[in-house]
């Protein structure tokens, strides 16, 4: 009996492994069903917080292994709230409002232009200033470039949803997933991104493609007219620009000479915080409130909650799903788990669940589970099927949202992203010096 | 008075983003004197919806969903769409604003179910005549609208000799006989 439970544990052992992973479970789920359900729009680490704790106070995980974790996390979780700050000074600096001018501009009321256009610039800020850059301020700016030139907005909003996702795959500071990856994977910050480069590349190129075709009405309605307020564009933030540049150079020089990128990232928040204070441009409390402390607070929750899930048994129970090496077919095949992973509740979860599965095979499997994470949530429009149906649940009377095309779109590119970006990751790992 | 003498009295107009030009200047050309006019626009929800979809597909950011303002754009913007078409009519008229979340196409058609006529712009394929130049949403208009339909070209309609030559042969020959003849 004892032996079905592991090897060489004892059964008391046993017994309390299938306790803890029991609990762990249940406090997993509870955790994400609230994230997912935000209920009164309580923050989401009010559940996370506890959680963790309540799993150290039953010794479902022990005190030391929670604060290892702890320690792990910090960092990332640092190096997230200076991305998020840098942002956020980006948009109050008139970045994304430049650019929206800019787009409205080049494209000259040709709605296959200004997709063109977007996509350049949905891909760049996502990959520079992380998918939360491109969801929460880039999008607003690209509706209302739209809605200014007079094209229909939709192809151009869903291009901003799912490159969000398929375009943070370049660099460590695009997705708070990749974060969590480059901690795990050792690599440098430069080598991060020449190895993404090219997947990066194909997951957007793939998206490209399959937008031009799926939106083809759209996109052939005609020129809009424009409601003739050209005069209002904002100039361009060349402070700002020049700041975000250096930071991205200090990421890759501060790499290479083995101090942590994030120091790059918190001097280029710093600069331009000090800018718009001495500006009087932003107050401390918007400065603290643009690091999101409750999302912090969940990351580190969530991730000592799925230490304890992984440490209890599911990390044993998946490792035969996870192959070792760097083969083409093992790439693929952690690819394509960690995007039904990332599918089923949720990207952040997914990517704590596989990287201790993945790392020990190297770098290679560890840019693998972040194809899947990255790319694999855009086959619902909402990143995951436990979000789905939630909202599916909230929305069963009157107006619910067109899912059908939605799911078409993710079933058009997300297969193709995902086997074009293995094979492009697969042979840059092969590439001489690499 | 009956149903069949009464005139054109009601027109109805589908304001579209990039077409509604040509639909307001069909109602003034083609809508007899004393006509009625009624700007119908739809403010789909599908934008907003995505974007309120990718944020809810970000775990743990509460606050700053951007569909709430997404949806407050649409809204404005459509009003100033509304306004535009109502200026170049330059006519009394009234004003429909409908909020759908998708299929703004069956919107559309029970709006003006008890219309005398619809105006409704073309907005597929522009370069050349037929079944591509009405998309997915306008042809279900087209097919299934209950009143009368006035369509449009959004601009000038492409020469008719964009319509493909007939197939070679327009009657396929006779299929060969299952069984041969019996000798």
């Amino acid at each position: 009996m004892d032996e079905a439970f592991g090897t060489g544990s004892l059964g008391g052992d046993a017994l309390n492994a299938a306790i803890g992973e029991t609990v762990s479970l249940i406090a997993l789920l509870g955790v994400l069903a609230w994230a997912v359900t935000r209920p009164r729009g309580w923050p989401e680490a009010v559940a996370a917080v506890p959680a963790a704790v309540i799993l150290i106070a039953a010794g479902a995980i022990p005190a030391g292994t929670a604060a290892t974790e702890a320690r792990q996390l910090g960092p990332v979780i640092g190096f997230l709230a200076a991305i998020l700050v840098l942002a956020h000074l980006c948009d109050d600096d008139g970045l994304f409002r430049a650019c929206g001018g800019w787009m409205a501009r080049t494209s000259a009321g040709s709605p296959r232009r200004l997709l063109t256009q977007v996509f350049a610039v949905a891909a760049v800020t996502t990959a520079v200033l992380s998918l939360d850059a491109t969801v929460v301020l880039l999008t607003p700016v690209v509706f209302a470039t739209a809605a200014r030139l007079e094209v229909r907005a939709r192809p151009h909003v869903y291009a901003c949803t799912h490159l969000a996702n398929s375009a943070s795959l370049l660099l460590p500071v695009s997705n708070l997933t990749n974060l969590l990856a480059f901690a795990a994977s050792g690599l440098a910050f430069g080598r991060f991104a020449a190895l993404m480069a090219v997947p990066w590349l194909a997951a957007v190129g793939v998206e490209y493609a399959v937008f031009g075709r799926f939106f083809a009405t759209d996109l052939n309605a005609g020129r809009g007219a424009g409601r003739g307020d050209g005069g209002k564009d904002a100039s361009l933030p060349v402070f700002t620009l020049v700041v975000v540049a250096l930071t991205l150079a200090g990421f890759a020089g501060a790499s290479a000479a083995g101090i942590n990128p994030a120091w790059a990232a918190f001097a280029g928040a710093a600069v331009l915080a000090v800018r718009a204070l001495t500006r009087r441009k932003v107050t401390p409390v918007a400065l603290v409130r643009a690091a999101d402390l409750p999302f912090l607070l969940f990351v580190l929750g969530l991730g000592v909650v799925v230490k304890a899930v992984t440490d209890n048994g599911l990390g044993r129970a998946l490792a035969p799903l996870v192959p070792g090496g760097t083969s083409l077919p093992a790439l693929l095949a952690v690819t394509a788990l960690a995007a039904v992973l990332a599918n089923v509740c949720n990207n952040l979860p997914a990517v704590l669940v596989l990287l201790p599965l993945a790392a020990p095979s190297g770098a290679g499997a560890v840019l693998a589970v972040l194809l899947g994470v990255n790319i694999g949530p855009n086959l619902t429009y909402t990143g995951s099927l436990a979000t789905l149906l939630w909202r599916r649940i909230l929305h069963h009377h009157g107006a619910s949202p067109d899912l059908g095309e939605f799911t078409r779109l993710g079933l058009l590119t997300v297969p193709a992203g995902l086997v074009l970006g293995v094979l492009a990751l697969w042979i840059g790992l092969r590439v001489p010096g690499g | 008075m009956s149903e069949s003498d009464s005139p054109v009295r009601s027109v109805y107009v589908w304001v579209l983003e990039g077409t509604w030009r040509a639909s307001v200047d069909a109602a003034l050309s083609l809508s007899p004197a004393g006509a009625s006019f009624t700007l119908l626009h739809v403010i789909s929800g599908e934008a907003p919806d995505a974007a309120r979809g990718a944020y809810a597909g970000l775990l743990g950011r509460a606050g700053h969903d951007p569909g709430i303002r997404l949806d407050e754009m649409a809204e404005a913007s459509a009003g100033e769409l509304l306004e535009a078409a109502a200026r170049r009519l330059g006519r009394p008229c009234e004003k429909i604003e409908i909020q759908t979340h998708g299929h703004a196409e069956r919107a559309v058609v029970s709006a003006s179910a008890r219309a005398d006529l619809l105006i409704v712009a073309r907005d597929g394929d522009q370069a050349r005549l037929g079944p591509k130049s009405l998309g997915k949403t306008t042809r279900f208009v087209v097919d299934h609208a209950a009143c009368p339909v006035l369509l449009v070209w959004p601009r000038s309609a492409p020469d008719v000799a964009t319509i493909p030559p007939p197939p070679r042969h327009p009657h396929p020959p006779p299929p060969r006989h299952p069984h041969p003849p019996a000798r």
